[in-house]
């Protein structure tokens, strides 16, 4: 293009001079030097590597991404807030508990508003951890698109937003009902004759029924009495110290250190779970009967209290009655869901695995190829392993590394705590029997996709490199035996990790497949770049010395090994040069700032315009 | 279960129960319900709880991942040496310190979590547990030109000058790469870069 504007410009350039007379005639549009310029300055921009797009543009991709989530929390929260408004509006306004808010106010209304938006929430919380009803939505929605089925993924992320919410209803529900628990220790001991006084010693004689509204009985009853002695007060305190350790022990620094601790204390969901079934059953929350309202309507009555008793008046005491428990309801059909499921994952770890392969790789890594009836896999899945001779009740989760085509199915084990440890020490031993192992599984992530992707960018970072054993296998595999659902034309992987030591059993895996890519002409297809990230001078010195080698000193591998980090921008800026007009996955398996990069990086580098290069970022989560 | 340090759990127990303790307070004192003046006392010993408590300890085994901010607690919380080293000590500060909350039904809680945290800091320390303090690590000043390696200043060592001398065809051919026999004569003037 420039040399194109530069003929033109000597051109003009001969044609002024030959016509030019004198400097006064010149116009300054036939000053070549200045129009021209300008006109480079046009071609030499469209020359430029294209400038990421302003911020509109990277919220705009962020939306098509994620739009459906977005949709899904809008209505999630949506819910939340309608119920609570209309719950509190109807204990606010209506006329069955005009008595109980002379005595209680508007915390009535807020206490009950937050116990129906924890019974929204508890009978969501159980769902997002069916992994097997899950799976089985993933499965029957593979009609669906991309995006729904990816928000399968994000389960767990779902269930820590509705424990946040239950927590924070946990709060309002509690201080609302303290509030209430104190005015009705208050009305009890008043002695000023006031309505509220008076509705509080209703039906201590009456016998039947039991009309009462305030459960506060006698004047010596202390607050701290009536709670531990009704069941809404016990289990109360119950459930809410089992959510309290459940939190605490559920944070992520306790989770990723030590996960028995997270695993073990989890399980009093089963306290907060029966807590809330028979929460509601003492009915302490009293509201005029029918009956008693026909008879004695409190707008009419209220006023004149004190003649209640007389025989004269139209106005009778009212009768109060307690509300049935709800809680059930809502948590029934959950509860249910997840016995199925604690049933079916029982049912299938009692399936006899057949291990077929034990390797012991270096650095303490352990691979178990193994065999299990009508165990059928996708790339990228994970299986649970449970071995009863270590822990009877941990179940852990593992990366398969298999891919589907192989007849066994086998998971790398890294000694990474006390289980992992104990498993390594177990199948060390020589001479004693093989442990038992079961296993639950396979559960999906989103790697299932990453064959729909023409151009694949595949991250792994550390451990996370497992998932892509399986995958690079399995494209492999396809490659070979051209299989038409294979829509990947191009692969880049990048795996970044501090040494490979012990990661050698994936060294191997690159230097066969890139043997057999050699063996039959593709060697385009794959192209690798290993970072490592725990360099040092004399690593650095040592490759320098060793830069004509045709191998890596490091891996042994054609391609050579790079230290540091990878400069992302380069990296998709290259790609997207080099792929104009494809959809490019980019899967990542790593730590969280790394998908940070990477995701900011898809949303700059892809152009709005759906037919040109677009980047859509995938995450694994464990 | 070998390796569970229960101190770190213990830590994030003591932490919710402090906020609870406050939080419990701030609704008692506000509400003015009967005997608030606990609630004012829960108050104290929730925010003394949450100070305490803030600054995590190192783990034995593994990188710690530290609280934002907590360099400043955790200069405080180490003058105090075997007072905040020793759980026992702990275990039982949070026992005292939780019983007078138990007497307000909204600060009951607070107790309840703060006993606890301080059965979980008593199993720590029966297990040997310490509170150690997460260190800020001394920042390396690069050192500027340090890696620059300066060329060798002696020449490399040659065999003696018998075995230097050869005939001249191999001089002759040997003489356009290989050193040549005498002191170096450099074909192109090298100039010492420093940066």
């Amino acid at each position: 293009m420039t040399e194109v504007v530069r003929e033109d410009f000597l051109e003009e350039a001969e044609l002024n001079r030959s016509s030019r007379k004198d400097s006064q005639t010149l116009r300054w549009t036939n000053v070549p030097f200045l129009k021209d310029l300008s006109r480079i300055r046009i071609a030499e921009s469209s020359l430029l590597p294209r400038r990421a797009p302003n911020h509109l543009l990277t919220m705009g991709n962020w939306v098509v991404n994620h739009w459906f989530s977005v949709l899904f929390l809008v209505v999630w929260l949506g819910l939340n807030v309608f119920l609570f408004v209309d719950a509190f509006l109807k204990y606010e306004k209506a006329d069955k508990y005009y008595y109980t808010r002379k005595i209680l106010g508007s915390t009535l209304a807020c206490a009950r508003a937050s116990a129906l938006c924890l019974n929204f929430n508890s009978m969501l919380i159980l769902l997002p951890v069916c992994r097997n009803l899950l799976s089985f939505l993933r499965g029957t929605c593979s009609f669906c698109s991309r995006t729904l089925r990816k928000q399968l993924d994000h389960n767990l992320t779902f269930h820590k937003l509705v424990a946040y919410m239950i927590c924070l209803h946990t709060a309002i529900h509690i201080i609302a009902h303290l509030f209430n628990f104190d005015c009705y220790s208050r009305s009890r001991q008043a002695t000023d004759g006031s309505l509220a006084s008076i509705l509080s010693s209703l039906s201590h004689d009456e016998k039947k029924g039991g009309s009462w509204l305030n459960p506060i009985q006698s004047r010596n009853t202390t607050v701290e009495y009536v709670t531990f002695t009704s069941i809404a007060g016990l289990t109360g305190v119950i459930m809410t110290i089992a959510l309290i350790l459940m939190v605490t022990s559920a944070t992520e620094f306790i989770r990723r250190s030590y996960f028995e601790v997270f695993w073990y204390t989890h399980h009093l969901f089963i306290f907060y779970i029966l807590g809330l079934g028979i929460h509601g059953i003492g009915g302490i929350v009293r509201g005029q009967t029918e009956e008693s309202m026909n008879e004695s309507h409190p707008r009419k009555c209220a006023e004149s209290f004190e003649m209640w008793d007389d025989r004269d008046s139209h106005c009778r005491r009212p009768k109060f009655e307690g509300h049935p428990p709800e809680s059930w309801k809502w948590i029934l059909a959950p509860v249910i869901l997840y016995i199925c499921e604690r049933i079916l994952r029982f049912y299938r770890s009692q399936q006899k695995v057949v291990i077929t392969k034990v390797v012991m790789h270096p650095s303490k890594v352990l691979e178990l190829q193994m065999n299990k009836r009508g165990f059928s896999m996708e790339v990228g899945q994970y299986i649970f392993v449970n071995c009863p001779s270590i822990s009877l009740l941990e179940w852990h989760p593992f990366t398969l590394t298999s891919a589907p085509e192989e007849d066994f199915f086998s998971i790398h084990i890294r000694a990474a705590g006390d289980w992992t440890e104990n498993l390594i020490r177990a199948f060390e031993q020589q001479y004693s029997p093989i442990p038992r192992i079961e296993v639950d599984g396979p559960f999906g992530t989103a790697s299932e996709d990453v064959f729909q992707y023409e151009v694949a960018v595949l991250v792994g970072a550390g451990i996370g490199v497992t998932p892509f054993a399986s995958i690079l296998k399995s494209i492999w595999y396809k490659f070979q035996c051209a299989d038409h659902n294979l829509k990947t034309k191009k692969i880049y992987f990048y795996w970044i990790c501090r040494e490979t030591g012990a990661f050698s059993w994936f060294n191997n895996l690159l230097t066969s497949l890139e043997q057999e890519m050699e063996e039959l002409g593709k060697v385009g297809f794959l192209n690798y770049r290993l970072f490592l990230t725990g360099w040092d001078s004399n690593i650095v010195g040592h490759a320098a010395l060793n830069f004509d080698k045709a191998t890596d000193i490091v891996t042994g591998l054609k391609q050579k090994t790079s230290f540091g980090r990878p400069m992302w921008d380069n990296e998709f800026s290259t790609i997207a040069t080099s792929h104009p007009k494809s959809v490019v996955g980019v899967f990542l398996c790593g730590p969280r700032t790394l998908a940070k990069s990477l995701r900011k990086c898809c949303h700059r580098y892809s152009s709005l315009d759906p037919r040109k290069v677009q980047f859509y970022f995938n995450k694994e989560n464990f | 279960m070998g390796q569970i340090e229960w101190a770190m759990w213990a830590n994030e127990q003591a932490l919710a129960s402090g906020l609870i303790l406050i939080t419990g307070g701030i609704v008692a004192t506000a509400g003015r319900f009967t005997q608030w003046y606990f609630g004012a006392y829960s108050i104290v010993a929730g925010v003394f709880v949450c100070l305490l408590e803030y600054p995590r300890g190192k783990r034995k085994k593994g990188s710690t991942m530290e609280r934002w901010g907590q360099k400043y607690m955790t200069a405080v919380v180490k003058l105090f040496g075997p007072f905040t080293r020793n759980y026992y000590v702990r275990a039982v500060l949070h026992l005292l310190l939780s019983v007078p909350a138990g007497f307000l039904l909204a600060t009951i809680l607070g107790t309840a979590c703060l006993a606890i945290a301080s059965g979980i800091y008593l199993l720590a320390a029966v297990r040997g547990e310490q509170w150690t303090p997460i260190e800020p690590k001394p920042r390396e000043r690069p050192q500027i030109g340090g890696t620059i390696k300066q060329p060798p200043s002696n020449p490399p060592p040659r065999p003696p000058a018998e075995a230097r001398k050869k005939p001249s065809e191999e001089e002759a051919a040997a003489a356009a790469g290989g050193p040549s026999g005498g002191p170096q004569v450099n074909p192109i003037p090298v100039t010492d870069e420093v940066v």
